[in-house]
Order: structure tokens, then sequence, then C-alpha cells
């Protein structure tokens, strides 16, 4: 497993920009009508596309990442529960591609989590007060350093996060998981033989 | 000797091919991969870019419903797809199923459909099996006792390449639903009620297990519904022990293995069921007795509901307030004060035969309130040809609603099939998020009884006062 394929992450540092809505669904992230797309690249500008435009498409200015203070930033702290709904991948794509490298909160939705990890999108689920803060303080500046599996808020005590440790693996060594199930053709040609169908 | 064992954890340890290790997830072996266009383009890009070939065509299954028109014209009479990408991505499907030997129900096929529709019209949905798609409503199939679930599309990629996954294991929890259900209320109903109970997020990290009377008293159809909806509790996968109603079901389709190997399939699909004594690691009671037609009035599958009751007043919740925005509705009024007008019966949890039957029921010899723009889309072309050989469609027409060719059509929204910026759509699909069903769209969703009862009224109405 030694194709590295999407940008090793090690530490990520940036100010945050806070999403406080719960249960924010990947049909927020990006509706269905941009999901005719073939390709991967240049979601970024179908992200939050309700949100953030207006029926004639013009930036809705209020929207967060229409203002100044969202420029560069890089970790998204949501409300609890990013992620229900839809499997579509569509959504960490349209993160990525727009500059995320991290989403916070106290809750992720299974398919979401799984599809962000493998596109180097770190999904960060931390306790309840660490979680207060941030949406109470937006644009803190927070470092993420993947291999200890800790956030840092200066001025605050360092909180850890639960990792998958092969997740881990993959996202620090920027290799992705088709190279390891490929490693395993041995073990699938063996159960295949045995399989009953 | 050996430990009771869940149902889950009985199709989970067959299909390891590599079991979890502190370091490392399991390697799970996928039985049947479905397939459609929105989700795999970059999938099958990927092939390409690492010069891989499919695995295993014969475990893998393709159709077109996203996407996909649902006009006559354009399904059959070579007329344009509106939408120029959609047209696009149904093409690539077509290229890409070429290339890699993928079996492909394309758009004129008289099998194609809601994949989650057809999986089990085909008999390729069966007890005991992995199943994945690159959707989340692949819940819907474990209605057969199958581990099924959605995944993303860069897995869709891992399947295509090894037929295997990796996973953690996830946990165990029983939904129990005791007591019977009363007349005029259906599994739709059901399952509403239970994500209302469970929380949009309460499944998440959980596969379910469906137990109880009230379960083992439902058709397929209606298992599928429960099943299909178990994503909306957070939920990857729901699952139903398979039993004789199950089998009954199987034995007609023409994909179930026939003669001595259909016995040795039922052989190894009746050790299936959860072992007497097995645990879970959560459980929630239902008496399903106690419930009554329920609809949603906020903006996830959790805010419901009875379609007799009020809107509830929970000023100050945050997501409720912009709830309550969205959907122009005000705390602790009827439910039933709000407008109709749109109704949508279709999509992979009610868009099978039986809801066709039951929403037909309810309008017969009614006509759909004027302003109400009624459409009715059947989850496949094979329940579309049933449903017209017993004159559905004829009921449906004459009531004033439309009738269309299968397809995912305004569940999503995708294909040009959309309900305007802020209107009410009382919809049978599975999602009511923000501008699911079309920008600005305020989706109730129900039962296709309900469903049908409020098209006839122009608002919100319990079904069982037009069934008495
Ligand atoms: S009918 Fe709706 S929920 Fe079902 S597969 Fe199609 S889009 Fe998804």
């Amino acid at each position: 497993m030694t194709t590295a394929v999407i940008e090793p992450i090690v530490t990520i540092r940036s100010r945050t920009v806070v999403m406080p809505s719960t249960n924010i669904d990947t049909d927020q992230l990006i509706p269905a009508r941009f999901l005719t797309t073939t390709t991967k690249e240049g979601l970024g500008k179908a992200l939050f596309a309700d949100w953030r435009y207006d029926a004639d498409g013009k930036p809705q200015p209020d929207f967060i990442l229409n203002r100044p203070e969202a420029v560069g930033c890089r970790v998204l702290v949501a409300g609890r529960n990013i992620g229900c709904g839809s499997s579509r991948e569509h959504a960490p794509w349209a993160l990525v591609d727009y500059g995320f490298q991290a989403v916070i909160s106290t809750e992720i939705a299974d398919i979401f989590r799984n599809n962000s990890l493998k596109n180097g999108l770190l999904p960060v689920v931390v306790d309840e007060t660490t979680h207060g803060w941030l949406l109470a303080n937006p644009g803190a500046k927070v470092e993420i350093d993947l291999a200890s599996a800790t956030l840092r808020i200066p001025g605050r005590a360092a909180v850890s996060f639960p990792i998958d440790p092969f997740a881990r693996y993959c996202l620090m060594n920027g290799v992705d998981e088709l190279g390891f199930l490929l490693s395993k053709d041995a073990a699938i040609k063996a159960y295949e033989a045995k399989r009953v169908s | 000797m050996s430990a009771p064992k869940t149902m889950f954890e009985k199709v989970w340890t067959a299909h390891e091919v590599v079991p979890e290790t502190a370091d490392t997830p399991a390697v799970i072996f996928i039985d049947l991969h479905l397939t459609h266009e929105v989700t795999t383009p970059q999938a099958f890009s990927l092939l390409r870019e690492r010069r891989l070939r499919l695995r295993r065509p014969d475990l893998t299954l393709a159709t077109m419903d996203h996407a996909t028109p649902t006009r006559t014209e354009q399904v059959f009479g070579g007329a344009p797809i509106t939408i120029d990408s959609a047209a696009k991505q149904i093409r690539q499907l077509e290229v890409n199923c070429a290339e890699f030997g993928v079996e492909l129900l394309g758009l004129q096929d008289a099998r194609r459909g809601i994949v989650h529709i057809i999986g089990p019209e085909l008999g390729v949905t069966q007890p005991g099996k992995t199943i994945v798609c690159g959707d989340s409503h692949t819940s819907t199939h474990g209605a057969f006792g199958a581990l099924a679930f959605g995944i993303g599309t860069t897995e869709v990629g891992h399947v295509l390449a090894t037929q295997c996954l990796l996973q953690k294991k996830p946990k165990t929890f029983a939904i129990e639903v005791d007591g019977s259900l009363a007349a005029g209320v259906t599994p739709k109903d059901l399952i509403l009620a239970i994500i209302g109970k469970v929380g949009v997020s309460g499944g998440t990290g959980h596969v379910f297990e469906y137990r109880g009377a009230a379960i083992r008293a439902m058709s397929m159809d209606e298992r599928m519904t429960v099943c299909n909806m178990s994503i909306e509790a957070g939920a990857r996968a729901g699952m139903i022990a398979p039993d004789e109603t199950t089998y009954a079901y199987l034995a007609d389709t023409p994909r179930t293995p026939k003669g001595a190997a259909w016995e040795a399939a039922l052989a190894r699909w009746r050790s299936l069921p959860s072992d007497p004594g097995a645990t879970f690691d959560k459980a929630v009671h239902i008496d399903a007795a106690t419930l009554e037609p329920m609809v949603t009035y906020g903006t996830n599958p959790g805010m419901v509901v009875a379609v007799s009751g009020h809107v509830p007043d929970r000023k100050g919740d945050s997501v409720f307030d912009a709830a309550m925005k969205y959907m122009g509705l005000n705390p602790g009024e009827p439910i039933g004060n709000a407008p109709v007008n749109v109704v949508f019966v279709g999509s992979c949890t009610n868009g099978r035969l039986s809801d066709l039957r039951a929403a037909a029921r309810v309008l017969r010899g009614h006509k759909v309130a004027s302003g109400v723009h009624m459409l009715v889309v059947p989850g496949s072309q094979e329940v579309k040809r049933l449903a017209e050989a017993e004159g559905l469609h004829e009921v449906f027409r004459a009531a004033g609603a439309e009738w269309r060719e299968s397809g995912c059509s305004m569940c999503l929204g995708m294909n040009g099939d959309t309900v305007g910026k802020g209107q009410y759509s009382v919809s049978t699909s599975n999602r009511n998020f923000e501008g699911r069903q079309g920008v600005g769209a305020r989706t109730l969703l129900a039962s296709p009884e309900t469903a049908a009862a409020s098209a006839i009224r122009g608002r919100v109405t319990d079904p069982r006062e037009l069934l008495s």
C-alpha cells in the first residue's frame, strides 16, 4: 500500500468557520441537481448552494462562506449530526474542493464520515463542552494533530478525538484503502473458492 | 457452548474474508453489488486510472433510476432528455457497463426501475447476502434478512475491483414492535413513528433488527418500507428475519435458485434468524396498536406528528425554529391546516404495487382537489405493468393525477420532476430535507393513503376519514 493518491495530512492549522445548524444533511452540503456530474472536480462551487446563493445565483451576503472572515479557513465546525442523509460522496468532494480539511462536530453520520476519510477530509468528533466553546468562538485558531489525534485550541487543554488507526495510517501517508484491499487478493480468492452462492 | 448470535452477527461472520484486528478493519465479501448512474462514474474512472478490471461481473448489476426521465416520450419516444447533464450521465453508465462487462437494465428495459425495487423483484435480493449500492436506501434489502447498506463512490470502486469492502463491525439495535397496526395505519406510519422516537441520529453506528408481532404480520412490500427508512434514523442497515412470507415472495421471482438449489438455500436461510437469547447493544419497544397515521411537519424525518395532531411548540430549539421558518408553519397549529400543492406517490419507500393499490383505493371515485398537482410514479417498469394490468392507472388518471414511467423522480428532483419554491408537497418518499424535492420545496412525508386523501381534500388529511 504505497501509492500516495491523496494529499497526506499531518497537522491542520486554521481558523474555524462555524455553521451551528444541527443535522446538516448531505442535501444541504450539495443539492441533488449538482449530482449529474461524472467527475469529482469543481464541486466546491456547489457546496451549500441553496444557502449560499439566491435564486439568481448571487451570493447571499450574510451566509458565512460568503463573508470575508471565512476566506482561507480549512476547518468547519458544524452543529450536531452533520452529514446525515444520502450516501453521496459529492458532499466531501465539495467540501474538499472548496478547501476544507476537517469537520468538527459532536456527532458525524456514518456514511459521510467514511466518505470523508477516503478523501482527505478529517472528521473530528469532540465532547459537548469543547463543541460549545467552538460554536461560541467562530474564527478561533485551532490545530489538529493527526499523529496524536488531538485538537489544540490556544489557552485551552488539548482534546483528543477518536480516529480509527487504519484510517489514520491512510490519511497520514496519503495512501488509499484500495491498495490494501488489492493486497488481500489471496485471501479473497480463498474465500471465493469456499463460498456457497 | 457457542453464545446465542444475532442475525447480523451470523451474516457478518459468514462474510469475513479477513477479520477485524486492532489495526485494520475487517475485509468483508459482498454478494451483490447494485449500481446506478449517479454514484458510479467516478468509480469506473478509478478502475481505468488504476488499470483494474471488474472482479465479479456475475455479482454486479446496474440500472438507471435517479436522473432518468419519467415522461414516456423521453423514455421510449426518442424525445430529448430535458437535462443535458442527466442525459450524459445515463450515456456514461451505458459506456461504463459495456466496457467493464456489467449487466445493465437500461432505459428501455422492461426490468428497469429504482434499484431497491428491482433487486427484490428479480430475486437477486436474498436472505443472508451482503448487498451494497452507492445509495443510502440500500437498507431496503434488509427486509429479506440480508445485510444491506449504502456506500460512497470510493467504496463502489473498491467493490468493483475486489468484491470486498473494509468495514468496522457496527453495533446492533433491536426495534421491537409488538401488537398490530390499526386499520388505516400503515408500515410507513410505523417507521415515521420509530424515527420520531429514536431520533435522526439515534441509530448511528448500529444495524437495526426489526422484530415482533407487527413485523411478522407484514407483507414483504411492507417490510421493505420499514427497512428502507432505517437510514433516516442514522442506521446504515435494518434487517428483518426471513420467514415463510419471505420464502413465498422469493419463490415467485426469476433469479432465485430453483429445484434442489432452492431447497439448499431454504435450509441455509432458516438458520439465519437471531438465536433465542441473543443480545443487542440497544433496544426500543413500540406498541403498534397505539399508532395513528403520521406525517412530518419539519425538515427532517424525525419531526413527525399524527395526521390528526398539531405541530408541536418547541420555540427556542434552533432546529425547530429553522424548520418552522422554512416550512411556513406555526407552532401549535393543527397539521391538517397545512395546504397541499403537490402530491407525490412513488419512490423506493412507497413505489411498489401494494402502495399504488393503497393510493388507488382512497382515490377511486374521487377527484384530486383543484390546484393540486398529483404525480404517481411506479417504482419499476414491472410495477407499472402490473398496476396497468389491474387498471390502477385509470383510477389515477380519472382522479386527475399524472401517471408516469418509473424512476426516483420527485423523491429527489434530479431529473427535473420538482416541487416549486414554497409549495407544499405531501410525498410518500423518505426525506423532507430543505430543498430535497426542489429549491425551496416544503415536503411532508406520509403514507400512500394519507397522500391520496390529502390530494382529494387539498389539505393534509387522515385517510381514515375517506376509508370508512
Ligand atoms: S427513490 Fe429516492 S430515496 Fe429511493 S433511491 Fe431513488 S432517490 Fe434515493
